[in-house]
């Protein structure tokens, strides 16, 4: 039993093995505190593997090509926490400024919005962001909507895409009045209606990888994700949103997170309780 | 000033647990095991600025209360949260349209019902 990381009974060598194929394949680092961690998220995927450990699970991932199990090892040490309305700060300043903002100065242009949430998981926050648009825009179906959705996990992405949750999900942090008005019940599920689950498009991206399919657009919610990975990384994706943000656009980030230190040409903006950042003079480049 | 609030449920249980929540919030706090007796207690002439009210109680449920309630201008401004067992979806836009001004279905925790009073406004203070 020598050599155990602290916290839990994987040896040093197996959780390092683990470290180095989640910062290779998710960006995501883990430091030592994390061994735990793995070895509970790693070890319903062991049980219903037949593996006989999380020990046995990772010799077989060592041995194998990189497939389907391996995929499914990191997604499942991924945290995907989210809730609908997270912080709900945010979502006021979208509801109360933002949009209406953007709105006035789009309306005799371009009449359309483009908007992309970057760390999506099972869907709440873009679909949270579709309601508000659905409430703030009275002529929304004169409007070009463009609500993208991607994360890296392919389950979450196919989880979102549904738009079925479960009642301690929607129990949380939605509105009641949002939920009657744009849910249909069954049973002990609760399915989004079709007004709004259309309204967005999920798809498969990795942060740290090529944007392929991302645009020019008014907002990015890259919300509770970055603090995933190290300072490096997130410089790196940083810039490149610098890149897909319109000048008068806004990049949105979690409660406690902010580009300060990481990206000095965002511009804060406060918006009531919630802070935005805009990109400044001389990005883009 | 202090906030105010009142605890509407017939389990005692449910009340202590609430009512500690709220304590931390700063709110003091009153108990009543039933729409009627907190009836008694507003017109009574105390001034509430929240109740979390049940739906399923003896004498009168929480949905008379919230109707009760909202017949009376002079409570505009008392914020009703219900917090039930009844999950059907009639029943919670019953509710909103009675009047009340949030649904938190049971069983829920802290976290639940601090967000759910963040989108009225109130806000824990943050540690
Ligand atoms: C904690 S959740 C945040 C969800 C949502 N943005 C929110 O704030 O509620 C983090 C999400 O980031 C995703 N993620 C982790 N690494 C990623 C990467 N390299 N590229 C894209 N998504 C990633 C995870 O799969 C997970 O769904």
């Amino acid at each position: 039993m020598r050599n155990r990381t602290e916290t839990s009974d994987l040896t040093q060598a197996d959780f390092d093995f683990v470290r180095t194929l989640v910062k290779q394949h998710s960006s995501i680092s883990l430091d030592d505190s994390k061994g735990y961690l793995v070895s509970s998220r790693l070890l319903p995927i062991a049980r219903g593997r037949g593996f006989e450990s999380v020990a046995a699970l990772i010799t077989h991932l060592r041995s194998r090509p990189h497939g389907k199990v391996h995929t499914d090892v990191l997604e499942a040490v991924a945290t995907t926490e989210t809730s609908f309305f997270r912080d709900f700060h945010p979502y006021e300043a979208l509801r109360d400024q933002v949009i209406p903002d953007l709105i006035r100065k789009r309306r005799e242009s371009t009449r359309m919005l483009s908007i992309w949430s970057g760390a999506c998981s099972s869907g709440q926050e873009p679909y949270s962001v579709a309601m508000v648009l659905r409430q703030v825009i009275p002529d929304i179906d004169t409007w070009t909507i463009q609500l993208l959705a991607s994360d890296f996990s392919g389950a979450m992405v196919e989880r979102a895409r549904k738009g079925v949750f479960k009642q301690l999900e929607v129990n949380r942090g939605l509105p009641a009045h949002l939920l009657v008005r744009y849910f249909d019940q069954h049973g002990a599920s609760w399915w989004l209606k079709d007004e709004v689950k259309r309204m967005v498009t999920f798809f498969q991206q990795n942060l740290d990888r090529e944007w392929t399919r991302i645009p020019q657009v008014d907002l990015v919610f890259l919300r509770n994700v970055l603090i995933y990975f190290d300072v490096e990384t997130r410089r790196r994706i940083l810039r490149k949103v610098r890149r897909h943000l319109r000048p008068d656009g806004f990049l949105v980030m979690g409660a406690a997170e902010t580009t300060l230190s990481l990206d000095d040409s965002f511009r804060r903006v406060q918006f009531g309780r919630a802070a935005f950042y805009q990109p400044g003079e001389g990005s883009g480049q | 000033m202090t906030k105010k609030a009142l605890v509407i449920d017939d389990s005692r249980a449910m009340r202590t647990i609430l009512s500690g929540i709220l304590g931390e919030l700063g709110y003091e706090v009153q108990g009543a095991e039933d729409g009627g007796r907190a009836l008694e207690i507003l017109n009574a002439g105390g001034l509430f600025d929240l109740a979390l009210v049940d739906w399923n109680m003896p004498q009168m449920t929480g949905y008379d209360f919230v109707l009760e309630v909202r017949k009376e201008t002079r409570f505009n401004d008392l914020r009703l949260v219900m917090v039930t067992t009844e999950t059907e979806v009639s029943r919670m836009s019953d509710a909103l349209e009675a009047g009340a001004d949030e649904y938190i279905m049971k069983p829920f925790n802290k976290e639940m019902l601090l967000e759910k009073l963040m989108l009225l406004g109130i806000e824990a203070e943050l540690d």
